[in-house]
């Protein structure tokens, strides 16, 4: 028996998608020549699908403090936070995020997808509950099966819904509910206001993942939460350093007394190394920058509302009313014209993420497009442009205001 | 074995989803038989939670194959109240 032979309907989709010149499950960046701009096949390209939000790849004082904690402490921790891969500068980040919280207490973990995994399956024990979004992360599930706690799954950002499930949960049960900010595939804001307060009603603890709202929602940047004002119903917070903080990595933040004794008990934080030490000053430095990055986050939101407006006029079925963050996410009719969509929108030099089912909802087909705040304003109109041709092109027709 | 009547309740929430107006039986599978994809299992069992005010948690999914599994799991979950 083959094992990989239960894959072949997934290798049958694959090969039926008539991908001829590019394909956007195997792109390869030849060269960054900017936070965005690249080589992909020899052209240059603009880059309006990195989640770089808030462009920091290149902040001058994030590379400079990665490459002196090259010098100064070498490639990597080669060990668990648990054992010996907790350096000052893992001490400090954690400080410098629960500082921009405004919490107590931090936990660093070495991915976005490793936080919310070890928060959740910690948090999920045998006779608790855990209530999620339909529309929640990979991330989120997988830290669902992984702990051993019941998990009810409400319809995306419904809260009547919700509340109809927290209802029929036994009253004295541990009960976790678990929601994003911004929905990383259609860009979309969650209810959070009314989603948290229902939940604290029904004395549930509370976890909001702000991976994609960190940088630019809220006065500070803390994202959705912040900017509702319900800071003060939020548990725990997950984020990561992958988007706004432009390197790699995951952190959990909360004012629990007991917080710490999740760095005991939390298999993906313990049995994994810990961040090197150059990406821990990187993501310290570039935290910094975002707490006092005004500028960055109103440019970003000038990028994201002007190609949202831009890609409307022209005709373009868009995912969301008006631009709700820097994801900007184009609705395609089906597999076919998504790929051709895709393709020859490369070969026009704009790189944006092909997104489809699995991990969008409603088997939708999508050109997810995320902008950057250090996208010129130039280079906005000439996405917006690029997109217009290439419907020309590939017989996609738009239905202008 | 399930009550027919939670069985004829279950068929009416997937008549919407038949797209291939597959004769529905106690035994037809989600996956092979009715074609629906695992996210649309999940929005169907919603569905189910709503129309008899229960909670059939995600964890249950992988053991409800057929429409009976389903069906003998909602009897069991509305029995224990």
């Amino acid at each position: 028996m083959d094992l990989l032979d239960k894959f072949d309907a997934v290798a049958n989709l694959k090969a039926s998608l008539p991908f001829k010149e590019a394909d956007p499950f195997t792109v390869v960046m030849e060269e960054i020549i900017s936070e965005t701009e690249a080589v992909i096949n020899g052209r240059r390209t603009i880059l309006a699908g990195t989640n770089n939000y808030m462009g920091m790849t290149f902040h001058d004082e994030a590379v400079q403090a990665a490459k002196q904690a090259l010098d100064d402490f070498g490639t990597g921790t080669t060990g668990s936070r648990s054992l010996n891969g907790t350096y000052a500068s893992h001490k400090k980040l954690e400080e410098t995020i629960a500082d921009f919280y405004g919490m107590k207490h931090c936990m660093v973990f070495s991915t976005g997808y490793q936080a919310n995994l070890g928060m959740i399956s910690a948090l999920g024990g045998k006779d608790d509950y855990i209530i999620i979004d339909a529309d929640s992360h990979a991330s989120i599930y997988d830290g669902c099966s992984m702990s051993n706690a019941t998990i009810v799954r409400f319809k995306h950002n419904d809260v009547d819904n919700m509340e109809r499930r927290l209802r029929r949960l036994p009253e004295d049960a541990g009960k976790l509910v678990v929601i994003e900010g911004i929905y990383s595939m259609l860009g979309d804001a969650a209810p959070v206001k009314e989603l948290l307060e229902v939940a604290k009603k029904y004395g549930c603890m509370t976890l909001v993942d702000e991976a994609h709202s960190m940088g630019f929602c809220g006065e500070n940047g803390r994202g959705v939460a912040e900017e509702l004002g319900v800071e003060h119903l939020v548990d725990f917070y997950v984020g990561t350093f992958s988007k706004s903080v432009g390197t790699v990595g995951g952190f959990a933040v909360s004012n629990h007394p007991k917080f710490d004794v999740l760095r005991f008990v939390s298999r993906p934080y313990i049995f994994t190394a810990s961040p090197p030490p150059s990406v821990v000053a990187s993501a310290t430095k570039a935290i910094e920058a975002i707490k006092h990055g005004g500028n960055r986050r109103a440019h970003l939101w000038e990028n994201a509302r002007r190609l949202h407006a831009g890609l409307k006029k022209a005709g373009f079925n868009l995912c969301t009313d008006k631009a709700e963050s820097p994801i900007i996410a184009v609705h395609l009719p089906d597999a076919m014209i998504s790929t051709k969509f895709w393709e020859q929108l490369i070969m026009e030099g704009v790189y944006v993420n092909m997104a489809a089912p699995p991990a969008t909802p409603a088997g939708m087909f999508l050109m997810r497009v995320s902008v950057c705040a250090q996208h010129s304003t130039e280079q906005i109109d000439e996405i917006i442009k690029r997109f217009r041709t290439t419907a020309e092109k590939v017989g996609l027709e738009l239905k202008p205001e | 074995m399930a009550k027919a009547e939670t069985i004829e309740k279950i068929y009416e929430l997937i008549e919407p989803l038949n797209k291939k107006g597959i004769e529905l039986g106690p035994d037809v599978t989600f996956a092979s038989d009715l074609e629906l994809d695992s996210l649309t299992v999940m929005d169907l069992v919603a569905e189910i939670e709503d129309e008899f005010d229960i909670v059939l948690p995600l964890n249950l999914l992988p053991d409800l194959e057929t429409i009976v599994h389903v069906a003998d799991a909602v009897d069991k979950i509305v029995d224990e109240g």
